[in-house]
């Protein structure tokens, strides 16, 4: 069984074998690229599923090549950074990533993301239910049920918890999250994210101190994990 | 150089001088009467540059020695700290390579059960290497003042509760009781580096206090100056701190006597480094009942929008 095509530009071998030899024993069809302009190539010729960018590249930086493949490429792309820098995760995530991980990474983390980044090819916001474990959210009827009971939100919460609901296992960053709530003129004010994320805590999730589907993700932003 | 030959050379020929115009006869003019004065004023420059250039010279031996002394200091520094990281580093990078080695040549020879062994101890011992040099390139950006905090509002219940849910394997056999003061504001801290400050203290806690210690963690707001501050209280029912040694910890390399092995004693300092680039203060004391008790006081802003009425 092949689960898709996965391209990885990446110039570190070691780093190469490492993703090759995993993702070939998860049935993944495995490219590689050691550099920027080899990879924009091969993104062209094979139009992978899943393209796995490594933002140091020797030739170009991975920020440039990100742009260039979103130019016309809109399948996911997965972020590779050995800086822990959050302002360059950041950028990327700004600039059409749709996910990142911080070398060095734990497979079982890289597996998670590269399935929940498939997941969302295609599919663009064109379910109206969405079903995670104790909590359903009803996009039609605006209405969210957990453990089978209507929960009341507040028109704001309602709006963050669908936009995070439809972007399901995706990083949405602070800013992204007060515009599209708040609108542009509010993307500093994030005291107001703040408040609201620990309200909906409180509504949504078993034990809000614990949370398992509202995840910080420090200094970038926020993350909605249906099935855990 | 105040003290350098020249001007030394030039205040004895200037006091040869003054005691010529003043005390030798006749008064107040340069010329000198007699043979015998001419003799004693002679001998009086003579001593008085001897005097010069000795002090001089004695100044520049202290100056050697002492240069000496501070270069001896460094190295014994540097040598404190090369021991600390080549044995940090070392042990973990030891164990990777002769455990892959194993694997790699007596495939035959070792059990299943010891090939598992072995590739856990691959995995802890990276685990750990991945630890310290963490702490050693959050030291050198501290060392070279490149740490500028950056500053956003902060739900502090949400950054207490982050840390001690990453740490749930440290701190599997202790205890932690975390308590926040009623409608505490928003703080503006760097959520990241707070995380770094308080995951290094609750881990040291948990690391140097007995199994089945309690650790408790409080957080508050002090609002007895003009500046309202964040305060944090990270208290351990360990054994607390010899008190001889309060003062050392927060010091780069420094670690108890006896202390277990596995630090670099760059953690405290790290904690240190990351709150005063805050504008904060840190400040650890033994609490009467046993047990240490780390004080953080910050500086902040705040805002209590999230206390008022929901929507």
């Amino acid at each position: 069984m092949n689960n898709g095509e996965i391209l990885i530009i990446d110039d570190e071998v070691q780093i190469r074998k490492l993703l090759e030899i995993t993702l070939q024993s998860n049935d993944f069809v495995v490219k590689e690229a050691g550099t920027g302009k080899e990879g924009l190539l091969m993104a062209a010729n094979h139009s992978p599923d899943l393209i796995i960018l490594d933002l140091g590249l020797p030739d170009e930086s991975g920020h440039s090549i990100l742009k260039k493949l979103r130019e016309w490429y809109s399948k996911s792309i997965i972020i590779l950074s050995v800086q822990s820098s959050e302002e360059d995760i950041v950028k990327a995530l700004d600039n059409g990533a749709n996910d990142y991980l911080i070398k060095p990474f734990r497979t079982g983390e890289l597996l998670a993301r590269i399935r929940s980044s498939l997941r969302h090819n295609g599919t663009e916001e064109n379910t109206s239910l969405i079903d995670c474990d104790d909590l359903q959210i009803d996009l039609t009827a605006r209405i969210v049920k957990k453990s089978n009971e209507i929960i009341k939100l507040t028109g704001t919460e309602y709006t963050l918890l669908a936009l995070f609901a439809k972007n399901e296992g995706k990083v949405l960053t602070h800013q992204y999250l007060l515009k599209q709530v708040w609108g542009p003129g509010h993307i500093n004010e994030s005291q107001y994210l703040r408040v609201y994320i620990a309200q909906l805590r409180k509504k949504i999730e078993n034990n809000p101190n614990r949370p398992i589907h509202l995840i910080t993700e420090s200094g970038v932003g926020y993350r909605f994990v249906g099935k855990s | 150089m105040l003290f350098d030959i020249f001007p030394v050379l030039l205040s004895a020929l200037l006091s040869a001088l003054i005691w010529d115009f003043f005390f030798i006869p006749p008064h107040f003019t340069l010329h000198i009467g007699s043979t015998e004065d001419v003799i004693m004023l002679l001998m009086y420059f003579v001593i008085a540059s001897v005097n010069a250039v000795l002090t001089y010279k004695i100044r520049q031996i202290a100056k050697v020695a002492r240069d000496e002394e501070e270069k001896a200091n460094a190295v014994k520094l540097y040598n404190i700290l090369f021991n600390s990281l080549s044995h940090e580093l070392r042990t973990p990078i030891s164990t990777i390579i002769g455990a892959s080695d194993n694997l790699l040549n007596d495939r035959n020879k070792i059990s299943e059960r010891n090939k598992q062994e072995l590739i856990h101890e691959i995995s802890q011992a990276a685990l750990r290497l991945n630890k310290q040099v963490e702490n050693l390139l959050n030291m050198s950006r501290l060392e070279s003042g490149f740490i500028q905090p950056k500053k956003d509002w902060c739900d502090v219940h949400e950054l207490v509760h982050s840390v001690i849910n990453q740490l749930d394997d440290v701190l599997k056999n202790h205890t932690v009781i975390a308590t926040f003061s009623d409608k505490l504001p928003l703080f503006k801290l760097d959520f990241g580096l707070m995380q770094q400050v308080l995951n290094n203290l609750i881990s040291n806690a948990a690391t140097y206090t007995p199994d089945g210690s309690t650790i408790t963690i409080h957080a508050g707001i002090n609002k007895s100056s003009s500046v309202e501050k964040f305060t944090l209280n990270i208290e351990d029912s360990g054994r607390g701190f010899p008190e001889t040694e309060i003062e050392k910890v927060f010091e780069k390399f420094y670690r108890l006597k006896d202390s277990k092995t596995g630090g670099t004693g760059l953690g405290l300092s790290i904690v240190k480094g990351f709150i005063e680039a805050h504008g904060g203060t840190i400040i650890l004391t033994n609490v009467p009942e046993g047990g240490a008790k780390f004080t953080i006081e910050i500086p902040s802003e705040t805002s209590y929008l999230n206390s008022q009425k929901d929507e």
